[in-house]
């Protein structure tokens, strides 16, 4: 079992609880930079792509953990921000602002214009602000179609390539350049939110999620605190948007629709809520499970003859490993990550129950 | 001058009058407990106080400024700070964390400075500690620092709630049912923890409880509720032997014994 000895305060307030997770996450580091090399060895960068979308993923799934994961306010929408996101990073590109400025500007903008919908609907609570936000996803690709002008409508929008400082990066000519653009906006965006975790903002929001009633008795101001989180959240969701338009090259009406806002809240839940981990666990398998359905299917039917064409079949083996999720695993990959490791440490002095928690997850407000 | 002040405050759920033209005054330094039957408006006085609820009538101030004029989550910049019945901890947060979340209100950085956690982040955040380790030093916490509430026995996280209150470093400290739930021996450390912090802390206490010992152990005044009405105030003594206090507890058994459950 690692001890943590409490040397100075600095030791709960720096980013690594201690040295040996400074290396773990070291090694990680090196991992994902030199990723790339390898399929520079195989001279084949299809995967890499696949890795790329799931980071992008990931940084939505991030923005909607600190919502729903850390705040405790569910979110069925997202998906709409990430529209947001990407068709004004588009409109501002295509109106010559360069992508250095374009990127974080749309994000940004997201992230108010996001706030602001938001806003009427912040009061609700746990199944009727899922339900306030589902509504607002479903209203989306019509908004899309309306805001012809900006979006291309229907016959969709061609998404201009990335040019920082007369470098140039498209998905499909500079596959690894773009992997490494979206990493380092990946990195930054976890430690943006590790920061966010160790310090106050980040605590009046758990605050929020655990116990809305004594947040407030601690004089952490609801309203304001909740809209903070959703602009941080929308932003993140924005930031991905724009990647993703990058990522697809081309988007119409229905790229940014309800199952993806769907998608992202069920990745969170798989990878488990309330931690930052879950939302790049929760990519992997999101990323993971099209993939493996395909392999299977050319397995299946290349080794046995066997071909198997039933539409729907993704979907609904993704709902059922959903499902088992939500009975078998309620904290996601990342809680069972934890217990066993746990259950390493302090082998044989584990027990069943350490792990044993409320549900507090969209919890209504109750008054004693 | 007396710390919180409040005239004729009434207040009414539908047809129940709650609180009924009851007045009361905590002066500073002073331990001031509040008794009475189940349901005699108690908790209802101190939600009014964290302005939860409106009160119909009446006025409450504390140190000459009305609060009524300000919002639940702005009561703590006038330093003070409650524990609830039954206890409000935040469960998926360790009991530093939550001890941390008391010092909200002498927060200084905003949240862009947390993102990128600056020079000012990280100096506030080592003041935040060291204030919250004299609090788990004071309550002697140090064992259950690291550890999620959600784990922790119903004894400690009543003693966390405390600390979490005394990290806001208050005026005043409303504590409601303090003792309730504990051992013998645990409702002695708060005896002892309460006289610290009236004495040494000079922290005035507002207290709800039903253990009468407890209560005339630490408290200078009392008063007695009963259905929303006050019935008596003086000292434990005095209130204990007031003929309408008893009469209250009739039917309740003797007002030593009363309110031992959790509730
Ligand atoms: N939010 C509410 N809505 C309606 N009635 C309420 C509400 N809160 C309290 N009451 C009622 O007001 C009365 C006073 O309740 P309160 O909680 O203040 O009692 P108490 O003196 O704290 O009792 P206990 O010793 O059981 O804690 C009770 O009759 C209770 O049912
Ligand atoms: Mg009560």
């Amino acid at each position: 079992m690692q001890f943590v000895f409490k040397t100075s305060y600095d030791a709960d307030i720096s980013l690594f609880k201690h040295g040996a997770q400074a290396v773990w996450y070291g090694l990680l580091l090196l991992l994902v930079l030199s990723t790339p090399l390898y399929f520079v060895a195989i001279d084949d960068a299809y995967l890499l792509g696949e890795i790329t979308g799931i980071l992008i993923l990931a940084i939505a799934g991030m923005g909607l953990m600190l919502l729903t994961g850390h705040t405790g306010l569910p979110s069925l929408g997202h998906a709409t921000f990430m529209a947001l996101g990407c068709y004004l990073n588009i409109n501002l590109l295509s109106e010559g602002v360069p992508w250095i400025v374009a990127f974080p500007l749309s994000g940004l903008m997201a992230g108010v214009l996001g706030t602001m919908i938001a806003l009427p609907v912040l009061r609700l609570h746990g199944v009727y602000l899922a339900l306030a936000t589902l509504a607002m996803s479903m209203l989306t690709s019509d908004f899309v179609v309306i805001a012809e002008p900006w979006t291309g409508g229907i016959a969709g929008a061609v998404v201009p390539d990335i040019n920082i400082f007369g470098m140039e990066i498209n998905r499909y000519s500079t596959p690894y350049k773009f992997y490494y653009l979206v990493l380092l906006v990946t990195i930054l965006l976890v430690w943006f939110y590790r920061n966010l975790l160790r310090s106050p903002t980040g605590r009046s929001f758990t605050a929020i999620r655990d116990s809305e009633i004594s947040a407030r008795a601690m004089g952490i101001n609801l309203m304001r605190t909740k809209a903070m989180s959703f602009f941080l959240s929308a932003t993140a969701a924005g930031l991905s948007g724009a990647l993703f338009g990058h990522s697809a090259g081309y988007v119409t009406n229905e790229t940014f629709d309800l199952v993806m806002s769907i998608t992202l809240l069920l990745m969170i839940v798989i990878g488990g809520l309330g931690f930052i981990h879950g939302a790049f666990f929760g990519a992997v398998v999101v990323g993971i499970i099209p993939v493996a359905i395909a392999n299977g299917r050319t397995f299946l039917a290349t080794t046995f003859d066997v071909n198997i064409n039933v539409p729907g079949l993704e979907s609904a083996l993704f709902a059922f490993i959903l499902i088992c999720f939500i009975l078998f695993e309620p904290m996601g990959l990342y809680g069972r990550w934890l217990k066993i490791r746990t259950y390493f440490e302090l082998f044989p002095f584990y027990r069943k129950d350490m792990f044993k928690r409320q549900k507090s997850y969209l919890k209504t407000d109750r008054l004693q | 001058m007396s710390l919180l002040e409040i005239e004729n405050v009434t207040l009414r759920f539908g047809g129940l009058v709650a609180v009924d033209n009851v007045s009361l005054k905590v002066n500073e330094g002073e331990v001031f407990a509040l008794v009475g039957p189940n349901g005699a408006g108690k908790s209802t006085i101190f939600n009014l106080i964290s302005r939860f609820y409106d009160p119909a009538e009446g006025s409450i101030r504390f140190e000459g400024n009305d609060l009524l004029k300000s919002n639940a989550d702005q009561v703590p910049s006038f330093s003070i700070a409650r524990t609830f019945q039954n206890i409000e901890l935040f469960e998926q947060a360790t009991v530093l964390q939550n001890l941390l979340v008391g010092r909200h209100r002498h927060r200084q950085t905003g949240m862009f400075s947390n993102i990128i956690f600056s020079p000012k982040t990280y100096r506030e955040e080592l003041c935040h500690r060291a204030a919250v380790e004299e609090v788990i030093e004071f309550l002697n916490l140090q064992p259950y620092r690291d550890k999620m509430i959600g784990g922790l026995p119903y004894g400690v996280r009543k003693v966390v709630e405390l600390g979490r209150a005394l990290a806001s470093e208050p005026k005043l400290l409303l504590l409601d049912e303090p003792a309730s739930g504990l051992s013998v021996e645990e409702t002695q450390d708060m005896a002892f923890w309460i006289e610290d912090i009236q004495t040494q802390m000079g922290i005035s206490i507002l207290m709800v409880e039903h253990d009468m010992g407890l209560v005339s152990a630490v408290s200078g005044r009392v008063m007695a509720l009963s259905d929303g009405k006050e019935l008596a105030t003086g000292t434990p003594a005095e209130v204990q032997s007031h003929p309408a206090v008893i009469e209250a507890y009739l039917g309740t058994g003797d007002i030593s014994k009363t309110g031992t459950s959790r509730a």
